[in-house]
């Protein structure tokens, strides 16, 4: 099992989380983050005063695959999140030693 | 029939200090969402607590001692009789008596004034923001409303020497706005600049947490100013003065609405955005310019003495800015620099005020609220200091000084 972490702009969230349903991707987390890479801040203006933001608003997603449907999402998040523009996010895998389902106790793929 | 048209105008002219008086009391509302707005989120409960207890010490200091210094039954003109708590109210009997001489309730005409040094109180709650110890700040509202307000109140409004030597002040340009900012100026010299606001030369912006709450502020203030200027016509009940009511509102709102568009243009010029925060203040300061002479302007010209203060609130926030004394609601700008203006402005449309009289009024009253002040909050910082402590203001005066967050379950 894998467990993919995709950082992503905020408003590809739809188009993701659509693009993982149509493989069959059933579960999915999302979370509010802050973060950059290359991607440079911007300058604003407050009552004349400059200020830098640096961390720019994302949006983290993980999901938990099977090994069989690992690329397939990876390539789904990759299509469904670019826009060509820097600033676009990354997508991490790890692998995933174990996962269970609280309501009904089952364990590993068929908790997934 | 004449004694009950004489009750009947003395019943309508009451209801109109009570109503004006509820729409001032409303300000206080206004204050506290534009401050919220303008300071941070670990800052708000903090603030919101300072304005609804400064608003209630107010009200009770005042009507234990402030309201009687101020409209004393007697006095030299610059120390008046001291005496506590308020009088009984007029009988029928003696009102048509003086043939609508008294016109008013008595306690209507405290309640329309007690709202008023509440206003000017809570000037001083959002120039000290975030960084001053909350016991201290309240017990500063006891003196300020007790005794500095009212003894400069009674100077102008309670006949005293500033109205003897022809200085004119319609609604409180200098009163209410000039005073509360000298207060808040002395207040935040001796507290110092908010940590990390300026460094190495530079001016750290530190941005509001709420823009909405700050618009909504602004514009319930901007009701409220109805009352503010509405009512210190002081009468409403015959055709003249119906009339000059009616030309107060409209001045009003047309110095509002010429002060955010100042702020407004002139921060698109200077900074080459149309700043909110600063036409919140632009709107201020247009409404703090009018109230000085409100009566007297065409709506045209008070709208034009509007929009310069819009203009000049812009400027004053910045000069302040570069003087590293740090405001973070702007309201020594709105309320101070733009007070003065409207104290001078009122040449410009009233015949009978002089240039002379109205600096006269200034400088005695910016000199006399700044000192006083600046004695009390210097004996307030040596006994039990008046800044919190650096550790607290990192992580916020709701926490360290309320012990309540404002917004418990949005934490990043």
């Amino acid at each position: 099992m894998k467990l993919i972490t995709a950082i992503v702009k905020p408003f590809k969230l739809d188009d993701v989380r659509n693009a993982l349903s149509e493989i069959g991707v059933q579960g999915i987390t999302v979370t509010e983050v802050k973060g950059f890479g290359r991607q440079k801040g911007h300058t604003e203006l407050y009552r004349g005063a400059e200020y830098v933001v640096d961390f720019l608003p994302k949006v983290k997603v993980e999901v938990a695959v099977s090994d069989e449907l690992s690329d397939k999402a990876v390539e789904a998040i990759t299509q469904s999140a670019n826009t060509g523009k820097i600033g676009d996010g990354k997508i991490f895998i790890m692998n995933l030693e174990s996962a269970i389902r609280i309501r009904t106790g089952e364990t590993g793929s068929e908790a997934l | 029939m004449e004694g009950q048209v004489i009750e009947l105008a003395y019943a309508l002219d009451t209801f109109y200090f009570l109503v004006m008086g509820a729409f001032v009391m409303w300000m206080a509302a206004g204050f506290s969402m534009l401050e919220a707005g303008l300071v941070r989120s670990k800052s708000t409960v903090e603030i919101l607590t300072k304005n609804i207890a400064l608003y209630s010490i107010a009200s009770i200091m005042y009507m234990v001692v402030g309201y009687n210094l101020m409209y004393p039954a007697d006095g030299n003109g610059v120390v008046p009789a001291l005496s506590f708590f308020l009088g009984g109210d007029n009988a029928a009997s003696d009102v048509v008596a003086s043939g609508g001489d008294i016109y008013y309730s008595a306690l209507s005409d405290f309640f329309f004034q007690v709202v008023f040094v509440a206003t000017a109180m809570s000037i001083v709650s959002g120039a000290v923001a975030e960084r001053m110890k909350l016991s201290s700040f309240l017990l500063f509202c006891v003196v300020m409303t007790g005794l500095i307000y009212p003894i400069q109140g009674y100077w102008k409004w309670g006949g005293g020497f500033l109205d003897a030597a022809g200085f004119s002040d319609f609604a409180g340009s200098g009163v209410v706005h000039l005073c509360g900012a000298a207060a808040a100026l002395a207040g935040v010299l001796l507290l110092g600049a908010r940590k990390g606001k300026y460094e190495n030369g530079k001016i750290n912006a530190i941005p509001g947490a709420n823009m909405p709450l700050a618009t909504l502020g602004t514009f319930i203030l901007w009701l409220g100013w109805f009352g503010f200027n509405g009512g210190s016509e002081l009468m409403v009940s015959n055709v003249g003065e119906a009339n000059a009511v009616s030309l107060v509102f409209v001045n009003t709102n047309a110095a509002a609405a010429g002060g955010v568009i100042g702020a407004l243009l002139f921060s698109k010029i200077l900074f080459g955005k149309f700043d909110l925060s600063m036409s919140l203040n632009g709107a201020i300061g247009g409404l703090v310019s009018i109230t000085a002479e409100p009566l007297a302007p065409t709506p045209e010209l008070a709208a034009i003495i509007g929009a310069i203060g819009g203009i000049l609130v812009v400027i004053s926030i910045i000069v302040l800015d570069k003087s590293k004394i740090d405001d973070p609601v702007g309201a020594i700008s709105a309320h101070g620099t733009c007070g003065i203006w409207g104290l001078i402005a009122v040449t410009l449309s009233n015949g009978d005020a002089t240039l002379g009289a109205q600096l006269y009024g200034t400088v005695v009253i910016f000199a006399w609220t700044f000192v006083m002040a600046l004695i009390f909050w210097g004996i307030l910082k040596m006994i039990m200091g008046i800044r919190i402590s650096d550790e607290a203001e990192e992580i916020g005066v709701d926490v360290a000084e309320c012990g309540i967050e404002a917004y418990p379950e949005f934490k990043k």
